[in-house]
């Protein structure tokens, strides 16, 4: 019988002798499944990046126009030129507004969806949210555009209402407002808003089904009013929501190159810049170093949102 | 269809600045007979400028020539100038639809070979104005055949304009339109470096001791005074257009009553019923014209010439401009084309031709001044105008 208990007769095929190698030495195994998408991020994502860096070291030359590649600071300062600071300026505004507005809208649709609704009310709630997402980006900011047009439906019911007086007082507005509300900067922030919003909302009511109703009823218990349970308990808790929800409506305004050239007063902002000195300037150093302006505003950002702990809720 | 990406390629001039030309074969003789077609034929075209009935059933000019001439039609598009030098700079493709700035770079790079007028039938008939143009032709040797052209109009309501508009004034300085209200806030301009051109064409009627010779050929001192111009213009303007659908919508929507634009607007606005039309004011306007040229090492230069001698047949060029808002390079297109119409050619411009600049691209080193503003720093300086600086 010990013949039996004997190192096996059958010869490893060479799928065993693999399988072995797997086995017995796993660092092997992590380096098979690690490697392609290392190979992805380390060459066609940070290789990319490199190259544009790179590319934004270098200058052009002011007689001929061609790209002289030396190593410069001076594209980088050609960013702090009055009419390139205003971009900058203008686009993070925007996302910082875009941002608080969504923080705003969200909170009440979130708050309810996860106190509130349940069963079918809940799924139908997470239809409404996500159906704006199944429809061509395009084909919804076109019909902002129409909505917000100067014989568009607002301007319409401000006339049916008696409200046109106000709309004219907002538009007067000095540099946010237009002859319209599609070419005014109300209209960029108002299309923003409208495409943005779903990515806090879903975040918030993420990191909001996590507050449990124990510690709101102790908060009550413990004699806090709505008002108070609602600063030093939901709040805090709801942070990581906002902050997760933040990166995406900051990280996309800042860098989208479409909604303000179809809504908005035709002044530029970041995309719009690096797409148009790239392409049509030929000038791409200072294209790259335009795109290096929201990779180190959103570092700082992603930096800031971890504090916050937005991570935990995402 | 081309007339989007016009913006894009209007303005997408800038690789000239950028690019250096790789000479890819010497000069040579061209055919001196055509024989038979090698089965194919590859041309690097704009969107929408080689139709085979695809967009729409009605505007084919790609079937009945692979019948005819047995050489199978393939299409590169390409959105930009850039796109153009590039791809012929590569190789393997016979034509290019190449723009103003676009084929004298291809001609000084020698991608590009002359072509023998004799081999073409259809020759004669190209319009006397385009047979010997500058953009096509150098040293007296033809690089090409005429496509179309086309020029910048200034569309406007007829509600507001019961006679046409004889000046550009009408959007660069604030005033007081027919109708008694002021032009704030209803005109237009072109969203694209290019159109400072336009601003100094307007200047050199309105302040000739700039001594402006030229609107692609700028100094410090012309191009300084062009910016001021179009500062002023921001004030007033509505929109930069970009997107030609975005501008029909707002003629639509959003009462814009003037504005810098192409035929191909002015055309669908026409065909919706809408109180619109164009003019080319007194002080001209900018435009741009496209050459068929043929690639030095072109694989099927047979077939090329077959398409050549297609590509400027009256019904070929008819349906092109009808579908594009062009002018045919042939004229007998312009009358007995049903899509065109017996109005199309003029409507599209036809007569305009002495008052419009053809574009190019601006570079230092220029004909007519000592030195010039390079394009370049038309882009960083046009975007500083729209954002109000």
């Amino acid at each position: 019988m010990a013949s039996g208990l004997a190192a096996p007769t059958r010869p490893i095929g060479l799928r065993g002798r693999l399988s072995d190698l797997l086995l017995s030495r796993p660092g092997v195994l992590v380096l098979v499944l690690l490697a392609p998408p290392l190979l992805w991020l380390g060459v066609v994502f940070v290789g990319s990046l490199v190259a544009l860096l790179a590319q934004s070291f270098f200058s052009i030359d002011e007689f001929t126009g061609l790209v002289v590649r030396e190593f410069t600071l001076r594209t980088y300062g050609e960013l702090f030129a009055p009419a390139n600071f205003d971009i900058i300026r203008r686009s993070v505004l925007m996302a910082a507004a875009v941002t608080l507005a969504s923080a705003l809208l969200a909170f009440p649709i979130a708050w309810y969806a996860a106190r509130y609704a349940r069963g079918r009310l809940k799924a139908a709630f997470y239809l409404a949210v996500m159906l704006p997402l199944w429809s061509s980006y395009l084909v919804r900011i076109y019909a902002w555009k129409l909505i917000l047009a100067k014989e568009g439906v607002v301007t319409y019911a401000a006339e049916a209402t008696g409200l046109m007086p106000l709309v004219d007082a907002i538009l007067a507005v000095p540099g946010l407002g237009g002859p319209s509300f599609s070419v005014s900067t109300y209209g960029t922030f108002i299309v923003f808003v409208y495409l943005w919003v779903p990515f806090m909302i879903l975040p918030l009511q993420a990191a909001l089904e996590r507050v449990p109703r124990s510690v709101l009823e102790a908060s009550a218990d413990l004699g806090g009013d709505p008002r108070a349970t609602f600063r030093h308990v939901v709040l805090p808790l709801a942070l990581p929501g906002f902050a997760a929800g933040s990166i995406f409506t900051f990280s996309l305004t800042l860098g989208d190159y479409i909604v303000p050239q179809i809504v908005g007063t035709s002044t530029y902002y970041l995309g719009q810049v690096v797409y148009v000195q790239q392409g049509v300037a030929g000038n791409i150093p200072l294209a790259a170093a335009f795109s290096v302006v929201p990779i180190v505003i959103m570092g700082a950002y992603l930096m800031i949102a971890r504090r916050m702990g937005a991570f935990d809720a995402m | 269809m081309r007339s989007l990406s016009r913006p894009t390629a209007v303005v997408a001039v800038a690789a000239l600045l950028s690019h250096s030309v790789v000479p890819v074969a010497i000069a040579q003789e061209p055919l001196q007979a055509i024989g038979d077609g090698e089965g194919e034929v590859s041309i690097v075209a704009w969107p929408g400028y080689i139709e085979r009935g695809e967009t729409d059933k009605a505007y084919d000019w790609v079937t009945s020539f692979e019948a005819e001439t047995g050489c199978k039609v393939t299409v590169k598009t390409a959105g930009t100038s850039d796109e153009m030098v590039a791809l012929m700079n590569e190789g393997g493709f016979d034509l290019v639809t190449a723009s103003g700035d676009a084929s004298l770079r291809l001609i000084a790079g020698k991608t590009v070979q002359p072509i023998n007028t004799a081999l073409i039938p259809s020759w004669s008939k190209v319009d006397e104005r385009l047979k010997a143009a500058p953009w096509h032709t150098v040293g007296g040797v033809h690089y090409g055949v005429p496509y179309q052209w086309g020029s910048n109009v200034l569309m406007y309501s007829t509600d507001v304009f019961p006679t046409p508009p004889t000046s550009w004034n009408v959007v660069f300085e604030p005033m007081d339109l027919p109708d008694g209200k002021p032009n704030q806030g209803r005109v237009q301009a072109f969203d694209g470096p290019i159109y400072i051109a336009d601003a100094a064409l307007y200047l050199m009627t309105h302040k000739p001791d700039l001594g402006i010779k030229d609107p692609y050929e700028l100094t410090e001192a012309q191009y300084k005074e062009a910016l001021t111009l179009l500062r002023e213009q921001r004030k007033i303007v509505h929109r930069y257009w970009h997107d030609a659908f975005i501008q029909i919508d707002d003629f639509t929507n959003e009462g814009v009553v003037a504005s810098s634009s192409w035929p191909f607007q002015v055309n669908i606005l026409k065909s919706q019923g809408k109180p619109i039309a164009s003019t080319v004011p007194a002080e001209g306007a900018t435009g741009w014209a496209d050459t068929t040229m043929m690639h030095a090492d072109a694989p099927h230069p047979n077939c090329a010439y077959k398409w050549m001698e297609h590509s400027i047949s009256p019904k070929v060029q008819g349906d092109l401009a009808a579908w594009f808002g062009s002018v045919p390079s042939n004229l007998e297109a312009c009358t007995g084309n049903a899509l065109l119409g017996e109005e199309g050619c003029k409507i599209n411009g036809l007569d305009n031709f002495e008052k419009i600049r053809f574009w190019r691209t601006p570079v230092a080193k220029c004909a007519t001044q000592e030195a010039c503003v390079p394009y370049y720093k038309w882009v960083t300086d046009y975007i500083a105008v729209l954002g109000g600086r």
